[in-house]
């Protein structure tokens, strides 16, 4: 269920390292319960965009307004840095390309999972343990690896480990960076799967950025598509995908066939 | 406290307390700023000493920089006043200060320790000095230092408790023997040096001023007087100290801390206190109870 209330604002987000502009003058909303993608290629300003979205990379100019407590909209960059870290680990979740970037090593799966609910303040051992189980058998992985660490599991299955911990706190909006990068085909189809189930199930407002337009299309409501740090078109994913009107999105599905 | 280098009868060619003056005066004005924020980490110029990192740098430079002629200095290692490097670290304040030195904890001024905190409870005006390994108790699960002193700054002490969940997970019980975390003044998670958890509730309200020195990673931090310090802990988990079946095989001791001392290949093994002053000091009073019932 897509909400009417926006929950997420970017108003003109330039990002520049020196004199590079990697996102120029992007503006974007998202919903509660809404799936947004954005796909392009490799240098577009993707990345860039979803890193000064999720409060890590201040933009050289533009405002990223957020709904802090469900507050209404706020600048994300006017908060203190201890609000915008509360914000970022308590309302948000982050799903990395690489799960080791998601993960910490040394940490159990366990662990990795109940310890977004810590930074929430849970304390007690035994809810946090049932969490860490409840949240394995979610992502279907087998709960009696629940002690293991990371090192010990498959790509694909530590993939699923940091889309638990990155749900398990029950976060109001998740950044997704090429949640599915990395992994072969076969692997792929199934993580799109869970997490498109999860998606739908928990009502997620999820802004997901990927090169794979698979990946858009499973997953996405809508659809920007970026060339060069510029959006060139957006609109309703199945639009977007089944007539593009720009020439380079014409490309970009036609490559993709 | 005072130093007072024309009086000393020390080592010629070197300046009293080995360390220069200047260094001294750094140390003290970290020491102070550790002092007024409890449990903080302050950073520090650690100085090169002689003797390897991890053998207690961090702690001799503490000691140096507050050790004068008046002081009675007293070193442990493992709670054992005879272990090399207690030994050694003694002897040298005493060839470098002029210092007495001692075995006996009610009579130091400075203790210097690693690993342990005497069983005899200190009292106002004494300084305990703790050598430190590993300072800050984020570490472990956090590598950037710029990600830690943000989560310090902004009490973000998620991983503490993240480690107390995997012992708990993993092993079923509280796996950290030694360095267990704690708060500190309701405020800054700090690490208690690796002494065993048998030790940290002595750390809390205690008369005596506590500082950890840590040379390899040049930082100080420090317990002033009479302030809280409490165990994390998870709810449903509560704090738990080592316990021993048994009592010491030498003094008896059923309260103090124990050693397991293997004596011969087959097997065999007994437990005595770790803190040997402690241990020598109660059966000395032991056989004298004993002389003086033989006499009546």
């Amino acid at each position: 269920m897509i909400g009417n209330e926006i929950l997420l604002e970017a108003r003109g987000v330039t990002v520049r390292y020196g004199l590079t502009v990697a996102c120029d003058n992007v503006s974007l909303d998202l919903r509660a319960g809404e799936v947004l993608g954005i796909v392009g290629e490799s240098g577009s300003g993707k990345t860039s965009l979803l890193t000064s979205l999720s409060g890590r990379l201040r933009p050289a100019s533009g405002e990223v307004l957020f709904d802090v407590g469900g507050q209404g909209l706020t600048d994300v960059y006017g908060l203190s840095e201890p609000e915008r870290r509360r914000v970022r680990r308590e309302e948000w979740g982050f799903v990395h390309q690489n799960p080791r970037d998601g993960l910490r090593l040394r940490i159990s799966a366990g662990g990795n999972i109940v310890e977004p609910l810590l930074m929430c303040g849970e304390r007690h051992y035994d809810t946090m343990r049932g969490e860490a189980l409840e949240w394995l058998s979610r992502v279907e992985l087998d709960v009696a690896r629940v002690d293991q660490r990371p090192s010990q599991f498959s790509g694909g299955m530590q993939q699923r480990v940091q889309i638990a911990r990155a749900l398990a706190h029950q976060p109001r909006l998740v950044f997704m960076d090429e949640p599915t990068g990395g992994l072969d085909v076969s692997v792929q189809a199934r993580l799109l799967d869970l997490l498109r189930g999860l998606v739908r199930e928990l009502g997620l407002a999820v802004m997901v950025v990927t090169h794979d337009l698979a990946v858009a299309r499973l997953l996405a409501d809508r659809l920007m598509v970026m060339k060069n740090g510029r959006v060139v078109e957006a609109g309703l994913t199945d639009q977007v995908l089944d007539d593009p009107q720009d020439a380079y999105t014409q490309l970009l599905v036609s490559a993709a066939m | 406290m005072n130093a007072q280098p024309a009086a000393a009868p020390t080592l010629v060619g070197y300046n009293y307390a080995y360390l220069d003056e200047q260094t001294k005066r750094m140390i003290r004005r970290t020491m102070l700023k550790a002092i007024a924020i409890p449990g903080y980490q302050v950073p520090f110029g650690s100085r090169e000493m002689p003797i390897p990192y991890g053998w207690g740098t961090g702690g001799i430079q503490l000691t140096a920089s507050l050790i004068g002629n008046d002081d009675v200095f007293k070193c442990i290692d493992q709670g054992a006043d005879d272990t090399t490097n207690a030994v050694s670290i003694r002897a040298f304040f005493a060839k470098v200060a002029g210092v007495a030195t001692t075995e006996d904890t009610e009579a130091a001024t400075i203790i210097q320790s690693r690993h342990r905190k005497p069983e005899h409870a200190l009292r106002e005006g004494q300084i305990m000095i703790y050598q430190v390994p590993q300072p800050d108790p984020l570490r472990r699960y956090e590598a950037r230092e710029t990600e830690t002193r943000a989560m310090h700054a902004y009490r973000e002490y998620a991983l503490p408790y993240v480690g107390l969940y995997e012992s708990y997970a993993r092993l079923g019980r509280q796996a950290s023997g030694a360095g267990h975390p704690v708060l500190t003044n309701d405020r800054y998670v700090m690490t208690p040096s690796p002494i065993p958890s048998f030790d940290n509730p002595k750390l809390d309200n205690c008369p005596a001023l506590q500082l950890f020195g840590a040379g390899r990673e040049k930082r100080i931090y420090a317990v002033p007087p009479y302030t809280s310090v409490v165990s994390l802990h998870l709810d449903g988990k509560p704090f738990e100290t080592q316990r021993w079946g048994g009592a010491c095989e030498l003094c008896g001791s059923t309260e103090s801390y124990l050693d397991e001392v293997v004596t011969d290949d087959e097997g065999g093994r007994m437990y005595v206190c770790s803190d040997t002053h402690f241990c020598a000091k109660r059966r000395e009073a032991g056989e004298a109870a004993l002389a003086g019932g033989q006499d009546q």
